[in-house]
């Protein structure tokens, strides 16, 4: 994690690792979950799911701090985050 | 080409999947329609309330907003036009044990069944009324609305809105509402905050949510989804006990968030149980 300054506590702090599960066929590619991850770790995919929208895919799966948000935002029920110990390797 | 990987170890559903008529996903909205997210939130207040989820009955009238009945997995009630608040008022009646909340949009809460929501607010009844308001009558391709601003082009409206509209926080208080709160979908955590706190009490809370329709009120005013969330985001102030006369909104000034009244009166199912139903007149 980059850091404007690195807090003084750095080392004592565990970052929480989410791991983000996204249903490509029930987004409709509005791109919200992609603007405000506060983590900047999505993009739209080239791909195309059955509807014809472009879905998000993780570009940084290291960096998701489960904080839910891309979830709370959908309006689709198309992505969601768990906790995982490790940051995923996919 | 980076992909959706299909190779987790083990594949976890979405949370709301229990909640939701899944066979019926995706929904109606349009992309980037807010209420797709208002309806999630509530969705996620219900299960964090650690109810009974046959003690929720969901009622929606007609509209975008009123197809949320027809995707929850809950006992719900889809009405006529403008009537969701009188069903759910029977609704409530019949089983006072019920938590009724009614899921609508501005047009159909407002406007068509305006005179349902002040005597529901003046009586007191004991349920909730979720509005997303999105200034305009989107299901029928984007009439002036009661709520709809000045400066918007509305199919009605060409050269801009001579009506003034609706301050809804105003009238739910004046009317007599006991829990008056106002977020954006964008305001995602407040507002799931704000609907568990208005399912937890009683008497009559009314929440309402703005929520961008890109459809048929953005296209026609020029403006994207991600501008109506940018505008969501800067132009908004959080002032929790605001007085609700000051709360026109007005992107330019900045429109007022929070929660406004939260007092407590006798519902109506209390005045009734005291005034006919007392021992004297037994
Ligand atoms: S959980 Fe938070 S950090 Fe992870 S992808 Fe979603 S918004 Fe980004
Ligand atoms: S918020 Fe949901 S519908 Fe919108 S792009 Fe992300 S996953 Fe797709
Ligand atoms: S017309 Fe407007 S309110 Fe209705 S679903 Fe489409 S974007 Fe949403």
């Amino acid at each position: 994690m980059n850091f404007w300054r690195v807090p003084l506590d750095t080392n004592e702090i565990d970052v929480v690792h989410g791991e983000v599960h996204i249903i490509d066929d029930r987004c409709k590619g509005c791109g919200y979950c992609i603007e405000f991850c506060p983590r900047h770790i999505l993009e739209f995919s080239l791909q195309f799911n059955a509807k014809g929208y472009h879905p998000p895919v993780v570009k940084n799966f290291k960096d998701c701090v489960n904080c839910h948000y891309c979830e709370v935002i959908c309006p689709e029920f198309a992505i969601f985050s768990v906790e995982v110990d490790e940051p995923p390797v996919v | 080409m980076r992909y959706n990987s299909d190779n987790f170890m083990k594949k976890p559903e979405h949370p709301l999947n229990g909640l939701i008529r899944k066979d019926r996903i995706p929904h109606i909205w349009c992309s980037g329609c807010g209420i797709g997210t208002v309806f999630s939130s509530c969705l996620t207040s219900i299960k964090n309330s650690g109810l009974d989820l046959n003690k929720f009955a969901m009622v929606s009238g007609i509209g975008c907003s009123g197809r949320a009945a027809g995707y929850v997995k809950l006992d719900s009630f889809h009405t006529t036009h403008g009537r969701a608040i009188p069903f759910a008022t029977g609704l409530k009646l019949a089983n006072t044990d019920l938590n009724v909340i009614v899921f609508s949009g501005d047009g159909d809460l407002f406007a068509i069944g305006g005179n349902h929501f002040i005597h529901a607010a003046r009586r007191n009844m004991d349920i909730t009324v979720i509005c997303v308001n999105n200034f305009i009558y989107g299901m029928t391709g984007g009439q002036v609305a009661a709520t709809t601003p000045h400066s918007a082009i509305s199919t009605t409206t060409p050269f801009g809105n001579p009506e003034s509209p609706f301050n809804l926080p105003l009238l739910a208080y004046a009317s007599g509402a006991t829990y008056v709160a106002r977020w954006t979908m964008l305001h995602v955590r407040d507002l799931t905050e704000s609907i568990g706190e208005a399912l937890s009490r009683k008497g009559f809370s009314f929440i309402e949510i703005l929520s961008p329709c890109p459809i048929n009120y953005g296209r026609r005013n020029k403006k994207l989804p991600m501008e109506i969330l940018k505008m969501y985001q800067e132009n908004t102030i959080i002032k929790n006990n605001a007085d609700p006369a000051e709360l026109d909104i007005d992107f330019e000034r900045g429109v007022i968030l929070g929660k406004f009244i939260d007092k407590d009166r006798p519902t109506y199912t209390e005045n009734y149980d005291k005034i006919c139903r007392s021992t004297q007149n037994v």
